[in-house]
Parts: structure tokens; sequence; C-alpha cells
């Protein structure tokens, strides 16, 4: 283990990430909002879904340094009196977890259709990557959608809302898995081919086990690529999917329902309802960002 | 030139018909479309000669044939939310849309790609910095929080430009269009880049990649051991050699400029057919949600089209017949 | 002696990077004269290609010269403004790159690359540019010119697109031309033909020419003088006769050692032990030692710089004379 964290020390992707002011910063960034969301319950000052100890009386107050403002609600309320923040900690829980298993779904989903397609080649291969071809040319949110709409449109409506959160997760998914498909069946394409591989198949190796011992490893470095700067696509998508309206269920508000609910208080002047979570959005994504940035460029030296 | 074309427009019919598929499974096997039309109460056989009346009982490849004709003439039927000809629904909202989506990709090219220039050239000038900073925020910035920003600012704050609609619009035959108007300008003006910044982001990058790319191969060195002038090695050589990848994805991005457009439109409330579209789905309009998903994927053919064309016109290695090869 | 066309004085060329400087090139000096053509040989990285480069003031970033003098007619060239040196190249130093297939622009017609060389250098009009292109692809053994000059270069094969490259670097007529392995990426059957082609014009136009290659054949049959390079360094410089037929540095030697003769059967080609180091590893002392059959105690410790061995110049202590008389 040691061994192991003494060779990460000495390696191109340690050097350049502490040579990287920006990256650091943005580790760090994205650190607070993974912990912060992690921790809400015990962080959180207020429990956003605790009805009885929501207050009307409190709604709409700006936040903490403005005159009108209260020091127990450090980022103000909103038009039920819940605390600003306290929702966002909860809302970014909400837009993570959704962000996280969408890209794993993605990642898991693509990359073992892109190995199949590459590796047995022929008809699959090219049923798969025609598919492929067709929904790249429609944009992922489009896709998303319309995956979300056929499904409120074929289940009930009770049954929809307890299932949303795994229908945003799957719409959001499967509208990103091509990326990853091509990515991998390109690498693969080239690795089938090499000496090992071949000489792997001569003396027997199942196909599944080359796949999966000696293909699969090479194709890594750019499925991670691919996957960091999908993570802040995706929490973007369910942003941009509850904004929407059809995206996570009300009761389990995500940063985009936050800032939807705020939206419509803009004009009568409570602008923090809807730009706090926005702010907090911008930051989680754009750390995820400069991760994924520096992340392909450290993998890559030749691409910069 | 013009086998070349008909050549296009033949692969595309695939992809057509897929989308047609896909439009009309949903069509035919999502939610009960008698049950909709037929309201609470009705009887066995009123339900048996709807579905004859409709056709739902014959096989599935004459009910898809027929669907299909039937779409090529603009032909969806009434949308279960509106009751009215999604046809004519569609047709009221196009302009709106296309006068949106055509503006911000104005604004996207217009300043996207003197900025990716810019910056590919001067790499490490100060003002190269400031516009990348400022693209890696585009691209971190949803488009709904972009507009809302904009809203707060310039409507709520300053109180200069409208925060929804169209303003006052001018019909000139069927289509309505706010262009003409000084209210349906500015009404347009923060649409318009809520919904180009990002693309322009994106633009700039891209132009800003392919000139770094363009800048180390061996005829632009060969260029410059020529003696050439700078002012003909960046805009004669290189730039022209960066056109062929951006414009591909500039046509790309128009088709995601038309889908992004439903989310602008919600931001603005503009009465395009994105706005129609999201309304469909909150309400599980499957006849609407088939027709707009089939316009898109025409629109997108027809954007195609012209990239291969504009593709045809900037290299010569196409027009000699040897294929798309070497790249 | 006539003026040198071009002169390089202790030219010093350094990368900076992340483990440290590396020098690609030291102490390389040497003289062209007017329509002489100066053979430049060595392996892969011993910085040939580099000092053509260099002297094209088109080194890569972050490549920089770090020392020596570049001159140029007598005037120095190494350290004038981008805009000064863009009108010297093409116009006075003409370049001939090593792969034809990526040196054209694919999107212009060879006629309008022609063109636009020549008015961007000459005082002519667009006619009188494009009637002379013509005559530059005719020069340059281009069939049927007039009609291929509006031709785009994939339509050219490798040796063709070579020829175009070649009436490129001589059409605004310099007095020197930097020809970097301008035969490496060619058929054999063509090599001999650009080769021809390009010692035919040179001679014509009294064009001196620093050809830079790793083919010791091409060197032979084109060149008047040779240099040859080790380790970002020259090893040994004089006429061309004298450094085939009787080199004077031991890796001269070796290097000719191991070209197969025409006129007889070997049994066996002698190959010389090793390989060249790095540039970030290259020994004290003289570069060659560790590789060098002749090597002795002073090698190991003083680098040789180049001195008087007889018919040719070599950087060798074999050749050192005590300056006790001088």
């Amino acid at each position: 283990m040691s061994g192991a964290i003494a060779r990460f020390r000495d390696s191109d992707l340690w050097w350049s990430f502490k040579r990287s002011p920006v990256t650091i910063l943005s580790a760090v960034v994205a650190l607070i909002c993974v912990g912060g969301a992690l921790l809400a319950p015990f962080i959180a000052p207020h429990d956003p879904f605790d009805l009885a100890s929501l207050n009307l009386g409190d709604a709409f107050k700006p936040p903490a340094w403005d005159e009108m403002g209260d020091a127990i609600y450090p980022l103000g309320t909103d038009d039920q009196g819940r605390d600003v923040l306290s929702a966002i900690l909860y809302g970014a829980r909400i837009s993570l977890l959704v962000g996280f298993c969408a890209t794993a779904f993605a990642t898991i989903f693509g990359v073992s259709l892109g190995l199949l397609a590459g590796y047995i080649g022929g008809a699959v291969d090219s049923v798969l990557m025609r598919i492929a071809d067709i929904q790249l040319t429609f944009p992922s949110i489009l896709v998303a959608l319309l995956v979300d709409g056929v499904v409120r449109a074929a289940v009930p409506r009770e049954v929809h809302d307890q299932i949303a959160l795994f229908v945003v997760v799957f719409a959001i998914g499967i509208s990103e898995w091509p990326k990853f498909a091509r990515t991998v069946r390109g690498s693969t394409l080239v690795e089938r081919n090499k000496e090992y591989v071949l000489a792997a198949r001569v003396i027997g190796v199942p196909s599944l086990r080359i796949m999966a011992s000696h293909v699969l490893p090479n194709v890594l470095g750019p499925v991670l690529v691919i996957a960091t700067l999908n993570l802040g696509l995706a929490i973007l998508a369910e942003a941009t999917l509850s904004f929407l309206g059809v995206g996570v269920p009300p009761t389990q508000p995500s940063l985009g329902t936050l800032i939807r609910i705020g939206n419509d208080f803009l004009f009568s002047g409570e602008w923090w309802i809807a730009i706090f979570p926005g702010l907090s959005l911008v930051a989680m994504v754009l750390s995820v960002n400069l991760l994924g940035d520096w992340l392909r460029d450290a993998l890559n030296p030749k691409l910069r | 030139m013009f086998a070349f074309v008909i050549s296009r427009i033949l692969q595309s019919i695939p992809v057509l018909l897929a989308v047609a598929l896909i439009s009309f499974a949903m069509f035919a096997y999502v939610g009960d479309p008698i049950a909709i039309m037929l309201g609470q109460d009705f009887t066995e056989a009123q339900r048996a000669a709807l579905v004859a009346d409709l056709g739902l009982d014959q096989p599935f490849w004459v009910q898809f044939t027929r669907f299909a004709l039937h779409a090529a003439q603009g032909e969806f039927g009434l949308s279960y939310r509106l009751s009215r000809p999604v046809a004519d629904l569609i047709a009221e909202r196009a302009p709106a849309t296309l006068e949106l989506a055509f503006c911000a990709a104005a604004v996207a090219l217009a300043i996207g790609v003197p900025m990716g220039v810019y910056t590919g050239l001067y790499r490490h000038s100060w003002l190269s910095r400031a516009f990348l900073t400022f693209s890696l925020i585009g691209v971190s910035l949803p488009t709904f929080l972009i507009g809302i920003l904009l809203i707060l600012v310039f409507s709520v704050w300053l109180g200069w430009l409208p925060s929804f609609g169209r303003g006052d619009t001018v019909t000139i035959g069927w289509w309505s269009t706010g262009l003409l108007t000084w209210s349906g300008i500015k009404a347009l003006i923060l649409p318009s880049v809520t919904l180009g910044l990002f693309q322009l982001t994106l633009i700039m990058r891209l132009v800003r990649a392919e000139m770094l790319e363009v800048l180390r191969t061996d005829y632009i060195k060969f260029a410059r051991a020529r003696g050439l002038t700078n002012r003909a090695v960046h805009f004669g050589h290189a730039l022209k050699n960066t056109l062929v990848p951006v414009i591909t994805v500039v046509g790309l991005q128009l088709g995601a400029i038309i889908a992004f457009a439903i989310v602008t439109e919600t931001v603005f409330q503009w009465p395009g057919m994105g706005l129609l579209f999201i309304q469909s789905v909150g309400s599980a309009d499957i006849p609407v949600m088939a027709a707009y998903l089939l316009l898109i994927a025409c629109l997108f053919v027809v954007i195609n089209l012209i990239v291969d064309l504009l593709y045809y016109a900037v290299d010569p290695r196409l027009r000699t017949g040897r294929g798309r090869g070497g790249h | 002696m006539p003026n040198p066309i071009l002169e390089v004085r202790d030219l010093r060329v350094e990368f900076p990077t992340r483990r440290g400087t590396l020098v690609a090139l030291d102490s390389v000096s040497f003289a062209i004269q007017p329509g002489e053509v100066l053979g430049v040989v060595g392996e892969s990285g011993a910085g040939k290609s580099m000092t053509g480069a260099a002297i094209i003031g088109l080194l890569e970033p972050p490549g920089r010269i770090a020392g020596g003098q570049i001159l140029l007619e007598g005037r120095r060239i190494d350290n004038l403004r981008y805009e000064q040196m863009r009108r010297i190249r093409g116009r006075e130093i003409g370049a001939i790159f090593q792969d034809p297939l990526t040196t054209l622009n694919p999107l212009y017609t060879v006629g309008d690359q022609l063109a636009e060389t020549m008015l961007t250098h000459l005082p002519i009009r667009p006619a009188e540019a494009k009637r002379r292109a013509i005559e530059w692809l005719e020069l340059v053994g281009i069939p049927a010119a007039a009609q291929r000059v509006d031709s785009y270069p994939h339509e050219f094969s490798g040796g063709m697109r070579q020829r175009v490259v070649i009436a490129l670097a001589l059409c605004a007529e310099p007095k020197l031309i930097v020809a970097d392995e301008p035969t490496t990426a060619l058929d054999v059957s063509i090599q001999a033909q650009i080769i021809a082609l390009l010692k035919r014009l040179a001679r014509e136009k009294g064009t001196a020419m620093m050809l830079v290659t790793h083919d010791m054949g091409v060197i032979a049959e084109t060149a008047d003088r040779v240099a040859v390079m080790y380790a970002g360094r020259i090893a040994e410089i004089g006429p061309v006769r004298d450094v085939v037929k009787a080199p004077r540095h031991p890796y001269t030697a070796g290097l000719m050692a191991s070209i197969p003769p025409l006129d007889r059967r070997v049994e066996r080609l002698a190959q010389i032990d090793g390989a060249m180091p790095r540039l970030s590893a290259i020994p004290q002392g003289c570069a060659y030692h560790p590789r060098c059959p002749k090597v002795f105690s002073r090698c190991a410790v003083d680098r040789p710089e180049l001195m008087d061995a007889g018919t040719t110049d070599a950087a060798c202590w074999l050749h050192y004379k005590s300056p006790a008389h001088a």
C-alpha cells in the first residue's frame, strides 16, 4: 500500500496536480460540496423536511447580513419559512446522488456495450454503433426529456411519484451512454489486434476473460476522463429537468427544484431563494468540470 | 455534385425511419389513446367502433405505414391536452422558436469564432486567459440559470428589457415575426443571449482547439518557412483548415440550440415549440411529443445536408470523388 | 576565400523542460560558401534537423537559441525580430521539409501556393506570378504544368508533390536552401530523381544548400563538404571525399564501416556497439567516448572542440597537437 502511495507521489498525475492551484482549489470545492451533501443531516441548521418546525411567520427572511435578516437563517428563508442554507445542503444530496448514479449507469452500460461491439464486431457492432449514431444526433437533454415523458405517460401518477428518482437516473444515464460506448469500442478495436490479446486467444483464454482482464484496463483512462466530465453534465441535466418540473419529485427537492421555486419570487425582490441554490450548483459543476479538464490534460500530455 | 446530394439524402432515410418508428411506438403503445379520446364513460361497442375506425386492430406494419404516410403530410391527429390538430399547434409556434434559434446561433457564431481564433493565436495573453475562464464558467452554468441571472439584472434591477413573451409581432402570411417591431426585438435580446451563450463558449473552445492543432501541422510550418505574413498564415491557411471540423460541430450545435430552446422558452415564457413540448411532457400529451420528435429529426437531416454541402465547398479532396478519407 | 553565404558560430540550442534544461545543440560551427552543398549527417536525434530549424528561425518552442551567432552574408540573423526574419525566409533562405504529403496545404491549389509565395517576396503582379508558377512547375519537371497549376496537392503523387515543394522553396530565388531529409519519405526509385533535380537546380541558380540527411549515399553523390553530427555537436567536418575515404574521427570511421560497399561482397558489416546517448544523459568529456574503440584517459574528462586533423577538422583528442610551439 505504501508502495502504491509512493508511486502515486512520483507520478505525473500528482505532479501536475500539485502544480495547478486551480485544480487544487476545485478539488477543495468539490470536497466541500460532497462533504456538505453527505453530512447534511448533521450540519444543516434546520431540517427542511420537518413540517412541524416550519414557521410561516419566518417566510421570506432575507440573508442574515441584511437589516431585515435573522442570524438563525444565514441565507434567508423561502415562501414557507424554510431555511435556504439547509434546503441547499439537502438539495445538493439529491443532485449529487442523481448525478453519480446516472453517470455510473451510463458508464457501466456504455462500457459494456462498447466492449461487446469492439470485441465481437460484425453485425452486433454495426447495430450498436448505428443506434449510438442516431442517438448522438439528438441532444442528450432531449432524449432525457422524451424518456421521462414516455414513462410519465406509461405509468399511473401514484406509481410515478414513487419511482421518479429512478426514472430521472435512467433518463439521464440512457442519454449519455453512446459517448462511453464509442470511446471504448475504438480502444477495444485497437487492443483486440495487439499481439498479447491474439496470444491469449490462441492459448484458449475465454473471450470474456480476455475482455475483462486485458482489454478493460487499457480503456479505463479515457473512460475515467469522460465519466468525470459527464458527472458535471449529469448534474446539470438533473437540475434542468427539475427546473422544467419533470425531474425529481417536489417532495425531494434538488438544487434545480429549489431554483424553480425561487424563480417565482424573482420579481417580488426575494432573489436569494433562487440565486443561492444557483450559485451552489455552479460551484459544484464548475469544480467537477475543472477536475475533469485537469484529468484529461494530465492523462494525455500530447493534447496540451 | 448532384449524385453527392442524392446519396446524402438516401443515407438519412434510415435515420428518419428509425425516429418515425419510435414516434409511432410511443403513439401506439404508451398510455391508452382510446380511453383518452372517449373520456370516462363508453361502451364496449363504442370502443370497438373507434378501434376499427382508427385502424388499431390492424397489423403493426399496416398501422405504421399509415402513420408514416400521415406524418409525411403533416398529420399527427389531435393533441390530448388541447384537443386541437397537432399540426396547427406546431405551425403556430414554429416561427417563434426558429427566430429565437436563429438569433442565438448568430450571436454564438459572430462572437464565438473570433474569440476562438484569438485565443488560439495568442495563447498566453491575459485576454485569452480571461476568455477561457469565461468559457469554463459558461460551460458550467445551466441555461436556465443564465436566463434567471439575466432577468434578475436586466429586467428586475435595471428594468431595461422585458423578461417574458415575444413583445409585439407582425404577421406576414402565416409567419408571425417579432423582428419588425422595436418591442419584439427587445424581447428577443435576453432569450437569444441565454440560448446562445453555451454554444458560444463551445464554439470558442472548439475553434481554439482546432486552431492550435492546425498551427502545429507541417503545412503551417512550411507556410512560415516560405516567409508568408502572419496574416496570410493565420487567416488564409490556418483558419480555412479549421473550418472543416468547425462546420460539423456548428451544424450539430444548431440542432442542439433548437432542443435547448425548450429550457430557454420555459424561462422566458416564449411561446414557441419548446414550451409546447415541455407542457406536453408534463401532461403526457403523446401526439405532440411524437410530432415534435419527428420534426426535430427532419430539421437535423436538413442541417446535416447543409453541413455536407459546406464541406464540399471548403474541401477540394471531396470534390474529386475520393470520399472523405484522410482524417 | 570568398565570404561565406552562411556562417554558424558556436551555436547553442536549449530546451527548458520539467526535469531541467536539455542542451540540444552545443558549439556548432560551420560555414557554407556560395553555390556550395554542405551535407549534414548523423543518427536521429543528433541535432541535424534542429540546426536547420535554428537557421530558418523556426525552432519549436520551448526550444531557443541560447548562444552563438548565425550570419547570413555577414549579417546576424539569429537575433532578428519575427517580421524581419519573415522577410528573409523564403526570399533569402528557402526550406524543404521531409514529408511532401503534409507540407502542402490541402485546401489551396499548387499554383495559388506558388503565386502567394512569389507575391509575398517579389514586386510582381498576380498575372505575372501565375505565369511564373507554371514556369516553375515545368522547371521542376511536372508534366502538363499549364493544366496542373490549378490542381490541389492531393491530386499529385508523393514524388510530384516533393517537386512542387522544391519549386516553392526556390521560386523567390533564395541564395540558400535548407533541405531537411528531402528524400526520406519517398520511394527509393523516386529518391534519385529528386536528388538529381535538387542538384541541377542548385547549380543552375547558383544556390547554396544545406542538405540534412541520414543517408551517406545521398551525401557522397551530392555534397561538396560534409558535417558529421553526434549528440548535438559536430564530430567531423571536411570535404566529402576526405571524410568518406579517410575519416579522422572514430565515430565517422565507424559510420563509414557500417555502410555496405557496392563494389565487393563482405561477410559481415561492422557495427558501432551501443547507442547514441539521450540529450538528458550526455556523458562528460567526449560524448562518444563510451562507444569509442580508441578511447583514452583524456576522452572521459575533457570535451574536445573541432581541431585540425589534416584533411578534415575533427573533434577528437587523437588529433590534438600541443600548442607549445605557438
